[in-house]
Formats: structure tokens, sequence, C-alpha cells
């Protein structure tokens, strides 16, 4: 079990966590992994939570990732950080997207987001690199380049060469026209700049 | 073919347990799949129907796709139909005859349960059927044999002339592993060839199928034994071991790495003598089954002695974290998990989506009084949730309209006031809630029905229904008439309005006037869903914050695009404190369908720019 890397993305419906979960999967099988993904969905096309597991290693049986034994956590959303850092192992790695979204039942007043996520995050023992990957999406023309951004923060932090990351986000939007092509390049590069 | 050996083979594809399912059928020379989409099902259909070589569609229901299946198997061709675990209940009348007549083609029927329910209204074992039906149980543990079950179960269904249940899970057909695909096979077609004794199931002949159905479960019981999906992984530490199949394979692989392990691939009928057998060579014996305890009781009456759901749970995933702490409680010995530190973060339940059309249905039915409003299955499920709390009921398929009319019936003296309306949507009333609004109309209930079409299957991703006016694969065919069909069903032309969902008042006045008519009406909602490609934006809104006066009418609509900017908590002239919410709109989110408009006093709220309001309209598919 020791050698199997544990990837926990988490997000919010619609916010591109397992397009960026497929992306670490292909490039972890570039490198000869076996590889599982999860996609605990549920119904969160409807702005619901969204986690997904990557798995690889040299045999990975079971698809999902032990809570406390995630070595990282990729978070699409700063409050998403909070709910699945409980997942992480001692010593782990967050990547925490500081753009918050704050669903209906924060805004009808039933619940409060947390003031401070980050300080929050300060109290598990894991190292948190956080970036505002929304607001650097938005100046870049797309919010939809969140995906890529997080992808670029991630990259140092997995067992492989980023270029392997960055090699298969590009095959991922290599039908999408020369122009989203480079869009996605600058961001991953923006995103892998920011650590 | 273990995942093992192709770990590094870079022809192996990465691809999720219901494609593998779905190139699976594609090259065991499937010609007929059909299914009705359901979490988490939908996807096998998806992938299938992008296969020219097959014929694919999507049914009204499963019993439908069911039958559709069972007639191509009796026209000599291999056929699957895909459903999730409650469709097979719709499906089991034509399941529990056709065991009877067996499959002349292969007939596959692949059942996703949703254990752990991640998007269900109930949790089910669909191994049952297999119990229940007299037809063998295949249990795949990842993608992989996902795809190589697919493909073996066709040919057991031949072999036996059976149909074959494909067991699947949530966590089989939403798990992507790598899948190495072998050579595709050609099944020539055998044709129809007429059988009545056989095919034709009057008592006569169904009493002489039964002996012969008897007799098949013997053989497949004795094919179980040495069927190489059973197959046996010796372990080094004798201490414990395991019986177990589909995705608890994989949790006890990963939990108890040294444990011997008996996997079964076809787990019914199950291989009694060779799991009596592995018991003998294991101190301990257990047995990891999703869910009910169907292997183990089976065990227990052949006189194994085992352990089961005396430490494992009935409900939910057997993961490792589950297995690990329950084998200990057997054995005495302490387990370290690693501590899991508890999140106190808000919850995050699904919504309805930015300017869904259902908005605007669910914020009328949170203002009209006196209700009992009976529901559905699919998005407007939802409106249960906050802000609107504008659902009663929420049972099973079309259950809102046939319930309506037993609460209308069955009301007493208490509920003589209350309006009694359905809630459901086009797909929904389709697959079989047109039989309740006919009940309603046939016995004079009095029932205001909300049909709410949005032209797609919402709640499973936006596919294709009688509805949309497409087929499977987005090309033109026939488009229901839902005034007319409500018509033909008994509803009078007067009692029948199309309204467009985003006016406001136009559906309100619609529903005060029909509650409180006492016969059928139908109010029909006509507006696309905003995922799929009928629903055009428009220009995104904007908040006057100089207008605002925080009055939070427009947080009422539910819209995930309204945000507070502040709270404000102020005193009224009578003395109570009242709190203010002043508002703003997330403009990347917002497609501008004005409802949100119509709930502003004061006029806060407007187009970011200077567009006229126009409602989200429409467009040629």
């Amino acid at each position: 079990m020791s050698q199997i890397t544990n990837v926990l993305i988490a997000g919010i419906g619609g916010q591109g966590v397992m397009t960026a979960a497929d992306i670490i999967a292909q490039a972890a099988i570039r490198c000869g992994h076996d590889v599982k993904k999860t996609e605990v969905a549920g119904m969160a096309q409807r702005g619901g939570v969204v986690t997904s597991h990557v798995r690889f290693g040299e045999r990975v049986h079971s698809p999902s990732i032990m809570p406390g034994s995630a070595d990282l956590l990729l978070a699409f959303e700063p409050a998403e950080a909070l709910r699945w850092a409980g997942h992480l192992r001692n010593g782990a790695t967050a990547l925490v997207n500081t753009f918050a979204q704050t669903p209906p039942v924060v805004s009808l007043g039933l619940f409060e987001y947390p003031a401070a996520p980050l300080e929050e995050m300060a109290r598990h023992p894991v190292s948190t690199y956080s970036l505002d990957a929304g607001e650097m999406a938005i100046q870049m023309g797309d919010r939809r380049l969140i995906n890529s951004i997080m992808l670029g923060a991630i990259a140092r932090h997995l067992p492989f060469d980023s270029g392997l990351l960055k090699q298969a986000l590009l095959e991922r939007f290599a039908s999408k026209g020369s122009e989203m092509l480079s869009l996605n390049e600058q961001a991953f590069d923006a995103g892998r700049s920011m650590n | 073919m273990t995942a093992a050996e192709t770990v590094r083979d870079l022809q192996a594809l990465f691809i999720s347990g219901n494609e593998a399912v779905a190139m699976g059928a594609r090259d065991a020379g499937c010609r007929v799949a059909a299914a009705y989409p359901g979490t988490p099902s939908t996807e096998i259909l998806e992938y299938i129907s992008t296969y020219p070589k097959v014929y694919s569609e999507w049914s009204i229901n499963e019993k439908v796709s069911l039958e559709v299946a069972i007639g191509a198997s009796l026209a000599g061709s291999r056929a699957l139909c895909a459903m999730k675990h409650v469709g097979l209940n719709v499906a089991s009348d034509a399941l529990m005859t056709q065991t009877l007549i067996g499959a002349v083609g292969g007939l596959v029927i692949a059942v996703a349960d949703d254990v752990g329910l991640s998007s269900s209204q109930n949790e089910q074992d669909s191994r049952h059927w297999g119990r229940f039906a007299h037809i063998p149980v295949l249990e795949p543990s990842d993608a992989q044999e996902a795809y190589s079950m697919t493909r073996f179960a066709f040919g057991l269904s031949e072999r036996f002339a059976v149909p074959v249940l494909l067991r699947l899970t949530t966590r089989i057909c939403h798990v992507k592993g790598l899948v190495r695909i072998t050579a595709d096979e050609s099944i020539p077609a055998q044709g129809f060839n007429k059988d009545s004794s056989r095919y034709v199931m009057v008592p006569g002949n169904a009493r002489n199928r039964i002996p012969q159905m008897m007799q098949r479960d013997i053989e497949l019981a004795r094919y179980s034994e040495d069927c190489e999906l059973n197959r046996f992984e010796s372990g080094s530490d004798q201490s414990i071991g395991f019986v177990t199949s589909g995705a608890a394979y994989c949790h006890v692989r990963e939990a108890f790495p040294d444990a011997p392990v008996l996997k079964l691939g076809l787990s019914h009928p199950a291989p009694v003598e060779t799991i009596r057998a592995f018991a003998e060579g294991v101190d301990r014996l257990i047995v990891a089954e999703e869910v009910d305890p169907l292997l183990e009781t089976e065990l227990k009456a052949a006189g194994i002695p085992l352990c089961g759901k005396e430490i494992l749970p009935r409900i939910g995933e057997l993961t490792p974290t589950v297995l690990l702490p329950a084998v200990a409680s057997l054995t005495g010995e302490s387990c370290e998990l690693a501590p899991v530190r508890e999140s106190d973060v808000f919850p995050r339940p699904p919504t309805l989506c930015v300017a869904c059309p259902h908005l605007g249905i669910y914020y009328c039915l949170a203002h009209v009084k006196n209700t009992i409003i009976s529901g559905d299955i699919g998005c407007y499920t939802l409106g249960a949730g906050h802000p609107w709390n504008a659902l009663d009921t929420c049972i099973s398929m079309g259950a809102s309209l046939s319930v309506a009319q037993g609460i209308d019936k069955g009301r007493s003296e208490h509920d003589a006031n209350k309006n009694v309306i359905a809630v459901i949507g086009d797909s929904t009333f389709l697959h079989m809630g047109m039989q309740g609004l006919l009940d309603i109309t046939y016995n004079r209930g009095n029932v205001t029905i909300l049909l709410l079409d949005n032209r797609a299957v919402g709640m499973t991703g936006g596919q294709n229904a009688p509805s949309s006016g497409l087929d499977i694969q987005g090309n033109s065919t026939i488009q229901v008439d839902f005034r007319k069909l409500c018509e033909a069903l008994g509803v009078k032309s007067e009692r029948i309005h199309e309204v467009n969902p985003y006016e406001l008042p136009t559906l309100f006045k619609a529903l005060r006037d029909e509650v409180k008519i006492a016969e059928p009406s139908v109010i029909i909602t006509n507006q696309p869903c905003v995922l799929t490609e009928r629903y055009s934006k428009q220009p995104a809104l904007n908040v006057d914050a100089d207008r605002c006066t925080g009055c939070g009418n427009c947080l009422d609509v539910g819209c995930p695009a309204i945000l507070v900017e502040r709270r404000e908590t102020v005193v009224k002239p009578n003395g109570r404190e009242k709190e203010l919410a002043f508002v703003k709109i997330d403009s990347a989110a917002c497609t501008g369908c004005n409802l949100c408009i119509n709930t502003c006093g004061p006029d806060a709220i407007v187009p970011i720019q200077n567009f006229s309001r126009i409602n989200a309209v429409e467009v040629n598919a």
C-alpha cells in the first residue's frame, strides 16, 4: 500500500473536477502506473459537492482513498478544501483555490461560510499552498481555465515530471482548437509558477 | 486477463465500468441495446449509441427496455438492456415470466445498484432477482471485468438459454481503470423460429416450463463450481479467508493483502462445494458482500461456518475503513486507522441550476397556501429543499399522480380544504405517470397536476425522451404533444394550460385558478432544461445597490446566482427586529432568465447592459 499515491480532487459540480482527475490519471498511466479513478458525483451536476479519487502505483485494488491517507488535495474551492482536509495524512500537501463559491443555503442565512478558511487549514498538519485561480482565470478571459491553473499548481507536487501532466492536459484540449490549447497552456504555466 | 498484466500496456484503455460494459456488448456482437436513463447506469447506453453496429434506444421505461431486449433475443439476436436498481422493479413483471421462456440470442440485463445512495431513493440489492427469477448473476469488480464479464454473459446466456443478470454498483460504473479489449465476435443472427409452446406463456405452457427452469438451476449450480469467473487467490495468512464479490473484493484485497480470497464472479448460483473446501483451509471465513446477506444465508444453510453481517454493516459500501475495524472486532486485535479529523463546514446539497425553469414553479408552490404536494423522481425533487420546502412526498417514478389521487380520495375532514397538487416532469410522466393521470380522470379525482416539460431527462444529464423530439443519437423523431395526450387521457381541454414558467404572474394565476376547481387539471410548463442545447442564454443581470432594500424576496427564488452581499438587522416601527439581506448577482453564472426581476419590488435587478427583457426562449434543436 505504501507505494500508492492518493490524490483527492474536490470542488463543486461544473468546476471541472472530473476533467482534472482524468488528466492526472492519464499522466500517471504514461509513467507506467496502474491507476484507478472514482467519480463520487451523485447529483453534483446540481451544484453539490464533487470529489474524485485518483490512486496510482504498482497495483491499485480499492478505488477509494481511505480517510486520513490522501497524499495530495487539489481543492477548487476554499470551503471544499476545509471539508476534505481531514482526508489528508499528516504531512500531506493541499493546493487551494481561494476563489469562494457560496451555495444558496449560505445566501439564505441557514449556514455560515467559514470566515477564514486558509487560517483554519493551517490547523491541519498539512502544507497548504493557496492561489486565487478564479481571479486568475477571469483575468485570462474564461473562468473555466481554473481547471488548468489548478493542474499547473499541483504539477510539482506529483511524483513524476510535471511535463507529463502538461502533455496530458494539452492532449485533452488538442481537439478544441489552437486558441483554447494556447490559453490552457498559459493557464497551466501560470498555475505552475505560483508555488 | 487481470489489470496487473495490462498495467504497462499503453494500448490499454482508461475507461469507466459503464463504458467497459458498452464495449463488451459491442464486441460480443450485441445487436440491440435499450435502456431508460438512471444513475449510475446511464452512460452504458450513451456509449453504445455511438457504435454504428448496435441498434440502441432510450426506451420509455425499464420494463419496455427489457421487453425490447427480450424481443430481440427471441428474434435470435444478442441483446442487452441496462437500468438502475429501481428500474428492475419496474421491469420485473417481464423478467419473472421471461425466465420460463429463457433466452434465444444472448440476453443480458445490466443492473446498477446505487450502494451508498449517491443518487437514488433507496438502496437495493439486485442480486435478489437472481434468486427470485432463477437466473445467474455476474458481478464484475472493476472496469476490466466489466468488459470481460459482459462478453462472458452473452455466451453464458446462450449456453444455458437463460437471461443473465450483470450486477454492477456505483463503484463499478463510475470508476475508471485500465482495460484491454479483445477481438470482437461476429455472431450470426439465428432468426425467429416459431415455438408457441415455449414463447406463449399461457398456464398450460408455463407449467411445463417450470421443471425445465428448475433443472437449469441445478445445471448452473454445477457449472458454478468450476466456472473460471470464480477464482481462488492464495494468501500467506490463513487465519482469515474471505468469500467476496463485486466492489467489495477490491476493498478486501486493499485491506487484507495477505488473506486468501475466494472471489466470486458468478456469484449466483454460488459454488457451494468450492466454498466449503476453501473454508476448511482457513481458520475463519468471512463473507463480504454488498449489501444484503444473500451468500451468507445460503452458505450458513449449507452448514459452512462463517461470519458476515454479524460484524459487517447491511447498508453502504464495504470500504477498507469499514472492513478493518469490523474484522478487528472479530479477532480482538487492535485496529489502527488513521485518525479522521471531522469537518464542520456547511452542507452543500445539490440545488436547482441557475435559471432552471423549475425555479418559478417552486417559488409559486411555496407561496400557495393549503397545499399537499405529491412529488416525483427528477430534478424537481429538489423542490423539497430550501428555500421552497414545497414537496410533501417522493416515492417512485410516476407516483406523484396516483399518490395524489389516493390523498384526494383518502382525505379526512382534517384536509377538506387542502389543494392536492402533483408535480411531475415530462420524461417521468411518459415513463409511468400517464397511467396515474388516466386513473385520476377515470375515477373522477380532484388533483391539480404540474407537468414540468423541459424536453429532457434532466437529472441524469439531459438525455432525450419522446418529449424531446430527438432520439438517442439526437436525430429527429416524433415529439409528444402533451396537450393532446392529456386530453386523450380524459382531461377537459379548458383545464389544460400551457405556461411559460418564467412568467410568474401567469403561473400564479393558472395555479390559483385551477386549485379552486374540483376536477383534474394540468398546467404544462414549456421551457427547456438549461443544460440542453435548446436553452439560449440571455445577457446577465445585475443588482442596483442603491435600489436594493434588502427585503430578500429574490432569495426565495432559490437561484444559485443570487448571493448575499451584506446583512443588516433593523428595528421596525412595531419594535420587532427584521433581518435584511442585500444581494448581488454572480454575473458569470447568471443567464438572464429574468425570473428574479418578477420578485423585486423596488426594481433593483436590472440587465447588465441595456438589453430588453427577453425570457429564455426555445431555439430549434
